[in-house]
């Protein structure tokens, strides 16, 4: 338990829920990432401006972050020590089943998770409870294979 | 002028999941590492995150219009599907493969890291391929479009 950090963590938790209920109330959108960036994928697409600035402005979050002196070290992208191909591998694979999950199941750990449960729907309560369900199995499937 | 909003939503958005952790895949994979040496401090920012949206939503919700917009854009559907359990299972395991899910993913970009590069082009086309007509279904598609 020494990387247990429920400060920041809360923190943390409190800035992306004043996000999402600004977006809402502001502009009446779910701030819901996969959702904000599979509207941009449609060809033709009308709203993209605030999907744009939304997006940059998360990316510019974390460049704040960095610019304020925040602890990047801990960072490992690598958890499961792959060796490099491998680990290449794993983040396309990864990727690919991230957008095409999110995509079809209509949302993220934000939308589906942050939004949907503050809406209180059953759709997003069933899809974060399969998807962390799955996620905590596929790491320990990993955790076996690798660390024996 | 109205497009600073959802710019600073997002850079508040981006500094919480910096500052929570949900950056670090290995954080990530800490709390989904539920049998293994569990991290729950994750927890902290989903129940953070929600407690304060659980609780405004309530309020803008019961406004007739959101402040900047003409209506809230909400996704309709109530009822469960196999395309939101299909989808969420997909997610579930590129999360659990990676550590990353859509946001940290894209607000990672900040770090200039080719590893996240190559994971959020593998997640854009994920997303793309999701929503081609051979993918998205008939009536899911639209449903998609407005999702969370």
């Amino acid at each position: 338990m020494e990387n247990f950090t429920p400060v920041p963590a809360l923190i943390g938790g409190l800035l992306i829920g004043l996000s999402a209920v600004v977006m809402l109330a502001t502009m009446g959108r779910i701030a819901g990432i996969s959702g904000v960036l599979g509207g941009l994928l449609n060809n033709g697409s009308p709203d993209r401006g605030w999907r744009n600035y939304f997006l940059a402005g998360l990316v510019a979050g974390a460049a704040l972050f960095i610019a304020l002196g925040g602890d990047v070290g801990a960072i490992n992208l690598n958890p499961f020590e792959f060796s490099g191909d491998i680990q290449t591998g794993v983040l396309v694979v990864g990727g690919l089943l991230v957008g095409f999950g999110t995509q079809m199941g209509s949302g993220c750990t934000s939308g589906h998770g942050v939004c949907g449960l503050g809406r209180l729907s059953p759709r997003s309560l069933a899809a974060t409870m399969i998807f962390m369900g799955v996620a905590g199995l596929v790491v320990l499937i990993i955790g076996l294979a690798v660390g024996g | 002028m109205v497009q600073l909003i959802p710019l600073l939503c997002g850079v508040i958005f981006g500094l919480g999941l910096a500052i929570s952790g949900m950056i670090n895949p290995a954080k990530v994979i800490g709390f989904l590492d539920v049998t293994g040496n569990w991290d729950p401090s994750l927890a902290f920012v989903m129940g953070g995150a929600v407690a304060v949206t659980a609780v405004a939503f309530r309020f803008v919700l019961r406004w007739p219009k959101p402040i900047l917009h003409d209506q809230f854009h909400l996704p309709a559907r109530q009822d469960l599907d196999m395309r939101l359990v299909r989808g969420a299972v997909i997610f579930g395991a590129g999360w659990g493969l990676s550590g990353f899910c859509p946001g940290p993913a894209i607000a990672s970009l900040a770090f200039l890291k080719p590893e996240i590069g190559i994971f959020v082009v593998a997640m854009v086309v994920g997303s793309y391929l999701a929503r081609l007509d051979i993918f998205a279904g008939g009536a899911g598609s639209q449903s998609t479009r407005s999702s969370a």
